[in-house]
């Protein structure tokens, strides 16, 4: 891909680190998670050394995200406010999805449905952290319903999460141009004119 | 026991496939007869000696309990106290309490390690530790708090029924050693046979509430009781009326499990399938020949 110096920044190196260390600790709890869901996929707990280092392991990499969702949580909540162009966006969301962008509303930094995205995980991380502590019998020995309830909300949040995550990774395949954002920091004017107008205004003055 | 070839296991944790179950064998069961037991731990004493469990020397709680509860190495523990069933009378009573080994054992529902709980077709439920990962899914599951984490190796034990033993047509342990016959061994059918002619004494004798304790909640037992005060099990050491796997349990381990993985692949052959019949989102030429005429400026 040709880098042009007139290229827009929307990710600092910080920034892109804590989204890395997030998106690595979530892509490995959801493998070693998933082999404790079901047991389809508990041959993915030979990515780990066995299963009991699986299930050693799992709840460390949950502190790890946790901890690093907080610092991401804080760092891009101001620009996850929802706003009526949010809603308006939201209502239009079909004919996105059916690949016609051209009568979307003018959008900021995010768009609707990234906004959706950040406050679904948001409440999903705060799920699963407190249910994860609930069943963390290495550390903890709480009463025999919050624990049967912990497991369950584990369950049923991370569920959410993966499919979420799903999402939000195709949809960064999807929308050309969207993944160097992440992995260098800019994106082409093109790009943010196209996907993010309000923000193409804002950074750009025209 | 779990390198043995055996035909005979009915249910296997974490497994959606039939496990080897052509040999047929009766059901069988442990009855203990609370009315007979005199609280003297020979049945302790047989599980430690057979099973070569040796716990560590405790503290004593002011009871005769001894040790105070379950623990990894031991397995069964005689329960005392004191307790009141009608106003003004005072009675001792005992419980040997252990597993259960539920016919619907709510341990192996939770299990997430093939093959770490075995349901053989006799009934007992048996814990093989080289599966266990340790992750205490099983205390979740079990309605009798019985299963106990090792802070040595990370495992789960619990009672065995002596499946080794009754694999070669011996008693359990703790069978053999009762000096009152209060624990009686057999198949499950000879066992509430027996039960209902104790149970008729103890009537005679004036427990009107005598009863067998064989829940239904699990699909009843294979470890049974009978007590004096059978319409009051909870007197018994907290022993509950009516369990049953959590329904938070089943949820967790019954519809929530193919559900949610059949979502997740749905998305997953969502996004694959949009992307091929939508096309990728690609800058449009328009919005391209913009830029490139501001550059042109």
């Amino acid at each position: 891909m040709i880098r042009d110096p007139k290229d827009l920044k929307r990710y600092e190196p910080k920034e892109r680190a804590n989204h890395w260390v997030v998106g690595i600790s979530f892509i490995l709890l959801a493998l070693s998670g998933l082999a404790f869901f079901h047991p389809a996929f508990y041959p993915l707990t030979q990515l780990f050394g066995g299963p009991t280092w699986a299930r050693i392991i799992h709840p460390y990499l949950g502190v790890l995200m946790a901890l690093a969702f907080i610092v991401m949580f804080f760092r891009f909540e101001h620009l996850n406010k929802m706003t009526p162009a949010d809603k308006e966006w939201l209502s239009k969301a079909k004919n996105m999805v059916d690949g016609n962008d051209h009568d979307m509303p003018e959008q900021g930094k995010y768009n609707g449905g990234q906004k959706v995205m950040f406050w679904v995980m948001a409440i999903c991380m705060l799920l699963m952290t407190v249910s994860g502590l609930l069943i963390w019998r290495a550390w903890f020995g709480f009463d025999i319903t919050l624990v049967r309830l912990g497991a369950v909300v584990h369950a049923a949040a991370g569920a959410v999460m993966i499919g979420m995550i799903m999402v939000h990774v195709y949809a960064a395949i999807w929308v050309k141009g969207t993944i160097r954002a992440m992995w260098y920091g800019t994106v082409t004017r093109g790009w943010a004119k196209q996907h993010h107008r309000g923000w193409y205004r804002q950074i750009t003055g025209k | 026991m779990a390198s043995l070839q055996s035909q005979d296991v009915v249910a296997r944790s974490a497994t959606t496939t039939p496990s080897p179950q052509i040999r047929q064998v009766p059901q069988v069961a442990k009855l203990i007869d609370e009315s007979k037991c005199i609280g003297c731990k020979a049945c302790q004493v047989a599980c430690m000696n057979w099973n070569d469990l040796r716990d560590e020397i405790g503290t004593n709680i002011g009871v005769y309990d001894n040790p105070s509860d379950l623990t990894p190495s031991s397995w069964t523990v005689m329960k005392f106290f004191e307790v009141e069933p009608t106003e003004g009378s005072l009675e001792w009573l005992i419980r040997k309490d252990g597993c259960m080994h539920c016919a619907d054992p709510g341990c192996l529902k939770a299990c997430p390690a093939p093959g770490a709980i075995i349901q053989y077709s006799n009934g007992i439920v048996d814990f093989h530790q080289e599966n266990c990962i340790g992750c205490g899914y099983c205390v979740t599951g079990c309605p009798f708090n019985v299963p106990r984490i090792s802070k040595e190796d990370s495992k789960a034990y619990k009672c065995s029924l002596c499946s080794d033993r009754v694999a070669v047509n011996q008693a359990p342990a703790c069978a053999k050693a009762c000096p009152t016959g209060a624990i009686q061994f057999g198949s499950k059918e000879d066992m509430k046979d027996y039960a209902a002619k104790r149970v008729t004494d103890l009537k005679e004798r004036g427990y009107d509430q005598a009863g067998l304790y064989d829940p239904q909640g699990v699909g009843g037992t294979h470890v049974m009781y009978v007590l004096h005060h059978a319409d009051k099990p909870d007197l018994y050491a907290g022993l509950p009326a009516n369990p049953s796997i959590s329904p938070l349990v089943s949820l967790w381990k019954g519809v929530a499990k193919p559900l949610a993985t059949l979502a997740l692949a749905g998305v997953a052959l969502g996004s694959l399938f949009h992307y091929v019949t939508k096309g990728p989102n690609e800058v449009s030429k328009e919005i391209e020949d913009e830029i490139e005429k501001e550059d042109a400026k």
